[in-house]
């Protein structure tokens, strides 16, 4: 009998640990897909279209982007991408890249801000604003995040995204953290990077915008923030409102050091 | 008017590595839209690739390629400065061409 039991246990711990080997292999399996699609990323396509739009003069004032100051002067566009969200005292606002793109294209370009924010991703200049974004993602690749944190805006964008992040609300009582405060767990085959620290190079904040393989889009960081709320079934956050941009600063400052692979490729 | 294509050809040896991203919608004709009518199908239907003005591929594709699809091939005999030529025409009978030199 005793010895009955003892092989039945030792089947037990064979059959878990055939479980875990599927489970990495299987994660194995994805990263292997992704590294295959990396040398055809179609990002690259949204990084052409990004370029040609920032040198294009549009919009009714018909003038070009290129005296857009994203942070580090006008017109700088490398290592822009990895010092964002910061303050920008012109707004006097915090800004992540996409807020400041519509702020340039208002300014510079005259379109109507309000409503640039009030049209749905994919669609007329908010397809423009993701194309934009990709492109100058790209200019900073391989360079690592490092957020200003010397402005006292700054550090409260930072504290207002960490409680934004632990937040527990909706049906499911669910909040950021549920998802993304623990070290090695996932959804189906995804792997959940822990953002409460630096989660490594080319994960989680520094791995946005990437191309999705399974719906041909491309997502900015705006657009995978909206729907991580709607996975948690939150209501729609608005388009560069505060508690995006503030969850921008708390997982970009974690993220300092972290090298940013965007455009990255995705599932 | 069609997104341009991005077109990228290297040497190796004696042959030339064409990697070609064309921007494109793919419908299969299978989808419906939030209306319930069917999305009309629009893919590539032809790409050819020359050499010089010299055709070295031509392909027949169909519904089942991805949403903005990625080729790659081989040129024999392709050296640094030559000039490779994709195009692609649709169902629609859209077409774009593009490009690129030998690098």
């Amino acid at each position: 009998m005793k010895h009955l039991i003892t092989s039945a246990a030792v089947a037990a711990l064979a059959f878990a640990s055939v479980g875990t080997g599927f489970a990495q292999d299987a994660t194995k399996g994805i990263e292997e897909y992704r590294k295959m699609l990396e040398d055809g990323n179609p990002a690259e396509l949204f990084e052409m279209k990004g370029e040609e739009l920032w040198k294009q003069k549009r919009g009714p004032k018909q003038a070009s982007l290129e005296k857009c100051d994203l942070g580090k002067g006008p017109g700088v566009v490398k290592g822009a991408f990895v010092e964002l969200p910061r303050y920008f005292a012109d707004t006097g606002r915090v800004q992540d890249l996409e807020s400041r793109l519509v702020t340039c294209m208002g300014t510079l370009q005259g379109f109507n801000e309000e409503e640039i924010k009030k049209t749905p991703f994919g669609r007329g200049e908010m397809a423009n604003v993701t194309a934009l974004a990709t492109w100058i993602a790209t200019a900073s690749r391989g360079m690592r995040f490092n957020l200003p944190t010397a402005h006292p805006e700054e550090r409260r964008f930072y504290e207002l995204g960490k409680r934004a992040f632990f937040y527990r609300a909706g049906p499911h009582d669910f909040s950021c953290a549920a998802c993304h405060a623990q070290e090695n767990i996932r959804i189906r085959l995804q792997d959940l990077p822990n953002l409460t620290k630096n989660p490594g190079d080319g994960v989680g904040f520094a791995a946005w915008p990437a191309y999705r393989v399974s719906n041909g889009q491309m997502w900015s960081m705006q657009l995978r923030l909206n729907d991580c709320y709607r996975q948690q079934r939150f209501p729609y956050p608005g388009f560069a409102s505060d508690v995006t941009i503030a969850l921008g600063s708390y997982m970009g400052i974690n993220a300092k050091g972290a090298a940013s692979i965007a455009p990255a490729i995705k599932r | 008017m069609a997104d341009p294509m991005r077109i990228r050809a290297q040497v190796t040896g004696d042959k030339a590595t064409v990697r070609v991203l064309m921007s494109h919608e793919m419908e299969t004709g299978q989808r419906k839209d939030s209306a319930g009518k069917t999305i009309p199908a629009w893919f590539i239907q032809e790409v050819t690739v020359a050499h010089n003005g010299k055709n070295v591929l031509t392909a027949q594709w169909g519904p089942a390629v991805s949403k903005n699809p990625f080729m790659q091939c081989v040129v024999k005999g392709a050296k640094a400065g030559d000039k490779i030529a994709v195009t692609w025409v649709d169902n629609k009978g859209d077409k774009r061409t593009d490009e690129a030199t030998v690098s």
